[in-house]
């Protein structure tokens, strides 16, 4: 493996962990707040994408089409959170889990009923379509390096609320002792459906700019769950700085894994997972 | 359980055996593969209710167990002659005993969601072993051409390739792995168990370890789990990565969960339920072409039970009855 090659590869993988971070964060954060394990979690992905697509292919322009798609996902989440989520904050996870499958199914349904069920591809916006040269015959996509950025900047976003703003200060406490911020006039009920769209719009936020990489297709939130379910084990549940580091320790093992042994590489990420249950079962991280 | 009850439910149970048994001689083919499906089912649920309803445990990833144990019986059969069932089943069941040896080991060093997690993780684990590597046959999967014959001293005792013969053995079996679980509860493992499920902490408190009574219910679920695999794979005569996917997993946990945890019957009542409303949603006949989009209206009947049935299926009579009891209760 050469440089050039090796770096690229690096890219590729850092750029795969920080889109999983999108996911797992709001995952994660749901989970560490509100105590609700969502199973429907990856269907907010796969909605994402299938917005941006059948939006970009009305507007003809996927930026726009992305800009158009986040209010909606903000009040989808939104609406889940009042109509469904809230009525299971006290429940035993079996039912959490239990309804979040079902919702799984609905939305895997209502896609195949709204959008049909074929692979689309959707185009990647103009000004980032070219690629920069590394050697005489490798290259690198922009677009990919802006998805890397994109994420890299919301990271940062979501650090700066979480430990600069009033919100954060609440989400934070929220986290530790729901009953003392009531108490303290908080509105909790308010929060938590804040927090909750704010997972749904990362979630598929994440989706709609992984449209024109990995195309847009129907199980695609299932695959996406399933390794962010990984990544949270691996970072800690509840913690966003443990997801984030375990998303790009899961982004560069899958990617270097198809490389090297192909055979193995969807294995490995779990062989990864079994190693850190051996040495620290509670995650790399305690709290946000 | 009151003195009047104490006669009724065996008589009950022998009734519905009973009633199961004869059903094959008086009904088509189609219904009778579908039965025997629910059955197999059925012991698939009950073997992870010991996990989910009566030690506490859940897990999303059963079906790693149920399909490993059809991956063995497809591997060692020969291509096109019929395995014999005395050396495959043991192989079949001995590699889930193993596998959950070793995932156990590493799984329940979690609880609560973790393990939810990390179970589901397991089981996908092994998707990608079956579908990537050599040891799997690809995404198609692998066929197995014969039926596993079952013979002694070289006379055939079961013909398997005769659907009412393989009714009437998974029948026996469900019959079996019911009879057995209800044992297992009763005695002092099944008691300690119900104890981790309620209290782990007063169990350890008062000396047990808790460890090897979770590792022991694990291995026992996973092994009867792999009993319901074997099963499926002869009855559909191929496997494919897909029975180890999460919709297995989910599917068996909706059945646990619908009828209510924490009660046998309440599996095996969960297994027909779900397997039977799944049949009538995709039935084109009756909803035309709604039928197409069965999980839509099987998903919007999961939400509705997740939010208005705290104990399943099992709970509906004690709802009219205006008894509704907000936790599960352990039978």
């Amino acid at each position: 493996m050469d440089t050039a090659f090796f770096f690229i590869q690096l890219l590729n993988g850092l750029q795969y962990g920080l889109l999983l971070f999108l996911v797992a964060c709001g995952l994660t954060l749901i989970f560490g707040i509100m105590g609700i394990i969502n199973l429907a979690h990856g269907s907010f992905y796969m909605i994402g994408a299938y917005i941006a697509w059948s939006l970009a292919s009305m507007t003809g322009n996927l930026l726009l089409a992305i800009l158009l798609g986040i209010p909606l996902t903000v009040l989808l989440g939104m609406l889940l959170e009042a109509l469904l989520f809230r009525h299971l904050y006290a429940r035993d996870h079996l039912y959490q889990v239990l309804m979040t499958y079902g919702l799984i199914l609905v939305f895997e349904e209502l896609r195949s009923i709204v959008w049909g069920d074929d692979v689309h591809g959707v185009a990647v916006p103009g000004m980032l379509s070219g690629s920069i040269p590394l050697t005489d015959n490798l290259s690198y996509p922009v677009y990919r390096l802006a998805i890397s950025g994109v994420c890299l900047m919301l990271a940062g976003g979501l650090y700066w609320l979480i430990q600069k703003t009033r919100l954060g200060m609440m989400i934070r406490a929220g986290s530790t002792n729901r009953e003392m911020v009531q108490a303290l006039g908080i509105n909790i009920k308010l929060l938590y459906t804040l927090i909750f769209a704010l997972g749904v719009a990362l979630a598929a936020f994440a989706g709609m700019i992984a449209a024109p990489v990995s195309s847009v297709y129907p199980n695609m939130g299932a695959q996406v769950l399933i390794i962010c379910f990984v990544v949270v084990v691996i970072g800690g549940i509840g913690s966003v700085w443990g997801a984030l580091l375990a998303s790009l320790l899961i982004g560069l093992t899958d990617t270097f894994g198809k490389v090297l042994l192909p055979e193995y590489a969807g294995v490995s990420t779990y062989l990864l997972m079994a190693l850190v249950l051996l040495w620290r079962p509670e995650g790399l991280f305690k709290r946000i | 359980m009151n003195p009047k009850r104490a006669w009724t439910r065996p008589v009950v149970l022998l009734a519905c055996v009973l009633m199961l048994a004869m059903f094959p001689l008086v009904s088509e083919t189609f219904y009778i593969q579908l039965l025997t499906k629910v059955m197999i089912m059925a012991i698939f649920a009950m073997s992870l209710d010991l996990l989910v309803g009566y030690t506490g445990l859940v897990s999303l990833g059963h079906a790693a167990f149920y399909g490993l144990a059809g991956y063995v019986l497809a591997r060692v059969s020969p291509q096109y002659d019929p395995a014999s069932l005395w050396t495959t089943l043991p192989l079949a069941l001995g590699a889930c005993a193993v596998f959950a040896l070793l995932t156990g080991l590493l799984v329940l060093r979690t609880s609560g969601v973790y393990f939810i997690m990390v179970t589901l993780a397991f089981a996908q684990m092994l998707f990608f072993v079956f579908h990537d590597t050599p040891i799997g046959g690809g995404s198609d999967g692998i066929y197995i051409y014969a039926k596993p014959e079952v013979k002694m001293g070289g006379i055939s005792l079961l013909n398997l390739e005769d659907r009412k013969v393989f009714f009437w053995l998974v029948l026996g079996l469900m019959a079996a792995v019911y009879l057995f679980l209800k044992r297992v509860l009763n005695s002092n493992f099944g008691r300690a168990l119900i104890g981790i499920k309620t209290n782990e902490h007063r169990l350890q408190a008062l000396g047990f370890p808790t460890f090897r009574y979770k590792l022991a219910s694990y291995m026992l679920s996973g092994t009867l789990a792999g009993l319901a695999g074997y099963l499926a794979a002869a009855q559909f005569g191929f496997v494919n990565p897909e029975i180890v996917g999460w919709h297995t997993s989910g599917g068996v946990l909706m059945m646990v969960i619908l009828g209510g945890m924490g009660s046998l019957h309440g599996a095996v009542l969960g297994a027909f339920a779900f397997i039977l409303l799944q049949e009538a949603l995709s039935n084109q006949a009756w909803f035309g072409p709604f039928a197409k989009h069965w999980q839509l209206a099987m998903g919007l009947f999961i939400v509705v039970v997740a939010l208005l049935l705290p104990r399943g299926l099992l709970g509906v009579p004690s709802l009219f009855a205006g008894k509704l009891k907000r936790e599960p209760g352990v039978e």
